[in-house]
């Protein structure tokens, strides 16, 4: 189902403690460090000013990071908020935060914990932050599956009013952790979509 | 107040705040405020729940009890029964 109608324009891979785009390390931390401290390290290092990051849990921070990074300097001015669309995927979808969740619930539940119970509030951040208004969808499967994302991503840019959509995969289970968010669109680049090209981009880490 | 300030800044995560930068009249819920959501609301109530054993009975009381950290601390002060 792959075909050359859309295009990589660009990728962010996180993961080890290190920030890749495009290919290229950016950025790298100390791998013992914790997660949580790493991804404060990151929101410091790549943003700032947004205090919403520190009430996210870690699958939203982790997207947010990624997305932020991802978009630095693309001009969004040029699409409608409804041209930008999301589609992501995981293992653990909200495992993570569920089981904290589920410790506060002994307790005193934790609101701000519950919000974050579902795997699509990471898309949520995201369109908050960049005012994204297209259509979203998260998978959840055992590995990330680039022949359903990128013949998906393909499909959603052909027949839909989407421009451009970001995708990829974005996992976290207590330490363990990666994500591969990628930029798609129709606009041609070296970089067809196709699961090959995906794939060899996921796995530079 | 200082010690609500510090356990209002706990419960809701809000890293990049200090018990000093948040006035005593301060609106808690506006954007002039410390810009307070809805999930907040619900994480003050748990706040009062855990440490003053204060439960809220009637949900119209909320604007009033948490306009201001003066106010919530008013509202602790006339309704604490055990200190946690």
């Amino acid at each position: 189902m792959n075909s050359e109608l859309a295009y990589i324009t660009g990728s962010v891979v996180i993961a080890e403690h290190q920030v890749l785009k495009n290919g290229e390390l950016l950025w790298e931390q100390d791998r013992n460090a914790d997660l949580n401290a790493f991804l404060r390290a990151a929101y410091d290092q790549f943003s700032g000013h947004y205090p919403k990051f520190h009430k996210m849990d870690a699958l939203s921070k982790l997207g947010w990071l990624a997305a932020e990074v991802l978009l630095k300097d693309i001009d969004n001015s040029a699409f409608q908020p409804e041209e930008t669309g999301l589609l992501l995927s995981n293992r653990s979808s909200s495992l993570d935060t569920d089981v904290k969740y589920f410790e506060t619930v002994k307790e005193f539940a934790s609101p701000a914990l519950f919000v974050y119970t579902l795997p699509n509030i990471v898309m949520g951040e995201i369109s908050i932050r960049h005012g994204f208004k297209g259509e979203n969808t998260f998978f959840v499967s055992e590995r990330f599956d680039a022949e359903l994302m990128s013949a998906y991503a393909t499909q959603l840019l052909a027949t839909t009013p989407l421009k451009r959509c970001l995708c990829g995969w974005v996992e976290v289970m207590d330490q363990q952790y990666e994500t591969a968010m990628f930029l798609v669109s129709n606009e041609p680049t070296a970089q067809p979509l196709t699961a090959g090209n995906l794939n060899a981009i996921y796995q530079i880490k | 107040m200082t010690d609500l300030k510090a356990q209002i800044i706990e419960q809701l995560n809000l890293q990049e705040v200090t018990p000093e930068s948040i006035g005593d009249d301060q609106p808690l819920f506006s954007k002039e405020g410390l810009g307070l959501d809805s999930i907040d609301a619900l994480e003050l109530i748990v706040l009062l729940k855990q440490h003053y054993n204060i439960s809220i009975t009637n949900p119209e009381e909320g604007p009033k009890i948490f306009q201001s950290v003066r106010t919530m601390a008013e509202y602790i002060t006339a309704n604490q029964t055990v200190k946690a």
